[in-house]
């Protein structure tokens, strides 16, 4: 059986979604005639025509409020930002708009805006942020960060499904650096619920997106030196699955938070409050964050091999943490 | 030429009703602090969102500002869910989420505005296109002040429209004052019309005082948005009758203005026009003005004694299943006495 890379699973997700259902449309900068800057809709425009396959002017704020005002229709707009980065563009759309339709007057936005997000590919500062804190923060919105082709697919599905805003960042380094075999049959993967992509005894690597990838790769050479990690990944930070991350802890008792983002206000400091109100008995260790450090991701090479946290500083916290 | 008889009724009575809502929320039930926040009045500009949304269908749209009670009442809200809303009654159109004219329904085609303002309009755009995509034959109203087109989301939302072609019609009452700053300051531009060349669609002004030209100028730019020919913008010239809010008493505004203004009340105006029209005589002018302040009396007295929410509803309805929501869960349990025992 052939092998699909995360790119090309969230591209059939789309695919399937709007096949399935005419009231979903994608609205984005260059997502028709040129299929999109990573090609996520290329052969969108042939197949679903230009009303639902919409190129928009360079508008993030306007592409975001029209995607709401369809929405309120009950149609189901995908809305692209070409980098995550730009969505700061619409941030008020966003967090004062969307977020905030139900509760304010109980009208439901049932949409979705995806975004390549994250570093690692020599983007520089304005193409390789992590923006999904400052929408962790606003409630009203769900926010989503797959890391495996499997879970691309199934989460940007139930995101089209969802009856509200999913923020979806997809890591643009995994885009076609991982892949495997997907199930022929339709699958959706629900939103708010984590996975542990690897079980293990002694120490908990809660994380999401890339970062899951440099968790595994530390557990294979850890499990050589007899230290078993256990490798939860979030797949969606909110809701987030309180169940799945505090199980983990309570059975192995240490724990390592982990993600790409900067540190001060990332979502390892809202976990550590979390283990820390409802498991603290549980814990034989210091809980340990590893992320980027608190500064612009920059664009030289040695620069940015420093910022994004690696598979070595998991090895090195966790043999810190075995020891401890 | 008038519109039909009962329209032109209509357009008084809805005119007429939104001035008695606001004189009673503003001038007696904020003073007797029974409206818990802010207070933002149409005076002197209801000719703009009644002779406008006076001629949309059932499955049109509106965007309205805070300045529009007249299209509010004309989709249908009621004056008591109107008043219950400003006393932050569970009654009120958001149950007490939200503040003032932040009112919305769906059922109603009325979208809430956000204190941001412009910000609908991108949206309008987008149930427009909506509208477009569906091959349905409506069109969206949507509302905004001078300020407003100042902002990057107006320009943004006006562009979009103009590009896909889509059914809105942006609608500017041009007051001449955001809050205290005088238009001169807003802009460098006399007519905010002329900002529709800018996005090769039709652009007028009109007396927006005079409430056969509001709706004239609407019926024209409806008709081409139904017929495929998109967006237009109409700038009603008009004037803040008031400070920019209950608290602010405008005293930056020359005096001599409001005098020059007042003489050209829309309502007065237009009651005038239809007496002598013969439309309506002065005793059926006198008789809706009393069968108003009755339906208001006792709108007011019911929403008086509606209740204020549960405390506990401000947990509810941040998403369509609370079930998978964690915030909430954690205040709920954090809240519950359960916690401690």
């Amino acid at each position: 059986m052939a092998t699909t890379t995360y790119v090309e699973a969230i591209r059939q997700g789309l695919w399937e979604e709007m096949t399935r259902d005419d009231d979903v449309f994608v609205l984005g900068e260059d997502v028709g005639v040129y299929g999109g800057a990573f090609k996520v809709t290329a052969g969108f425009l042939d197949q679903f025509g230009e009303e639902r396959v919409m190129d928009t002017p360079l508008c993030e704020s306007a592409i975001v409020g029209a995607a709401i005002g369809a929405a309120l229709m009950g149609m189901r707009p995908v809305a692209e930002m070409q980098f995550a980065d730009f969505i700061s563009c619409a941030f008020d759309q966003i967090t004062n708009f969307a977020a905030k339709c139900r509760y304010r007057w109980g009208a439901g936005v049932p949409m979705v805006i995806r975004g390549p997000s994250g570093g690692g590919i020599h983007g520089g500062p304005f193409h390789s942020q992590n923006p999904e804190m400052y929408f962790v923060h606003t409630p009203g919105l769900k926010v989503v960060a797959p890391s495996t082709a499997y879970d691309a697919k199934g989460l940007i599905k139930s995101a089209i499904r969802d009856e509200d805003p999913v923020l979806f960042f997809e890591h643009k380094y995994l885009y076609r650096r991982v892949k495997e075999e997907l199930p022929s049959d339709e699958f959706l993967v629900p939103i708010g619920k984590a996975d542990v992509k690897r079980a293990g005894g002694d120490i908990s690597v809660i994380t999401y997106g890339a970062m899951v990838h440099n968790a595994l790769e530390a557990a294979g050479v850890l499990a050589g030196d007899g230290v078993e990690l256990e490798v939860v990944d979030l797949r969606t930070l909110v809701p987030m699955d309180k169940t799945t991350v505090l199980e983990s802890v309570k059975k192995t008792g240490k724990v390592i938070l982990l993600h790409e983002d900067t540190r001060t206000g990332g979502f390892a400091g809202e976990l550590a409050a979390l283990i820390a109100e409802e498991v603290f008995e549980y814990l034989d260790g210091p809980v340990m964050r590893i992320t980027a450090p608190d500064t612009p991701i920059p664009y030289s090479p040695p620069l940015e091999e420093f910022f994004l946290p690696k598979t070595s500083d998991v090895i090195r916290v966790a043999r810190h943490l075995a020891a401890y | 030429m008038l519109p039909d008889k009962k329209v032109c009724r209509d357009m008084l009575y809805y005119m007429k009703l939104s001035r008695e809502i606001e004189t009673r929320i503003e001038r007696k039930l904020y003073r007797q602090g029974k409206i818990v926040g802010g207070v933002y009045v149409g005076r002197g500009q209801e000719a703009i969102s009644v002779g406008s949304s006076i001629q949309l269908e059932q499955d049109d749209c509106i965007c309205p500002s805070h300045r529009d009670m007249g299209a509010f009442l004309i989709r249908g809200l009621s004056a008591r869910a109107v008043l219950a809303q400003y006393m932050g009654k569970k009654t009120g159109v958001t149950r007490g989420k939200e503040a003032n004219m932040h009112m919305g329904d769906m059922r109603h085609k009325i979208v809430a505005f956000v204190s941001m303002l412009a910000d609908t309009v991108p949206v309008a755009a987008g149930i427009a296109l909506a509208y477009k995509m569906r091959r349905q034959r409506n069109v969206v109203l949507c509302y905004f002040g001078d300020g407003a087109t100042s902002r990057g989301d107006w320009h943004e939302g006006l562009n979009l429209a103009a590009v896909q072609r889509v059914p809105v019609v942006f609608l500017c009452n041009n007051n001449q004052y955001a809050y205290s700053t005088p238009l001169e300051k807003q802009m460098p531009i006399r007519d905010i019309s002329i900002r529709a060349q800018g996005y090769a669609m039709p652009g007028v002004t009109v007396d927006g005082n005079d409430v056969t030209a509001v709706y004239e100028a609407t019926r024209e730019a409806v008709e081409l948005a139904r017929n495929g020919g998109g967006p237009s913008l109409i700038e009603c010239k008009t004037f803040r009758m008031t400070g920019h809010s209950a608290h602010d008493d405008g005293r930056y505004v020359p005096k001599e203005l409001f005098e020059e203004w007042g003489k050209k009340d829309p309502i007065l105006r237009w009651e005038t026009r239809l007496i002598r029209d013969r439309v309506m005589s002065e005793r059926d002018v006198r008789e809706m003005a009393t069968r108003i302040t009755q339906e208001v009396d006792q709108a007011v007295s019911l929403a008086e004694n509606d209740p204020l929410p549960d405390p506990e509803e401000t947990l509810e309805g941040v998403y369509a299943d609370q079930s998978v929501d964690a915030p909430l869960a954690f205040a709920a349990s954090f809240f519950s006495p359960d916690r401690w025992r």
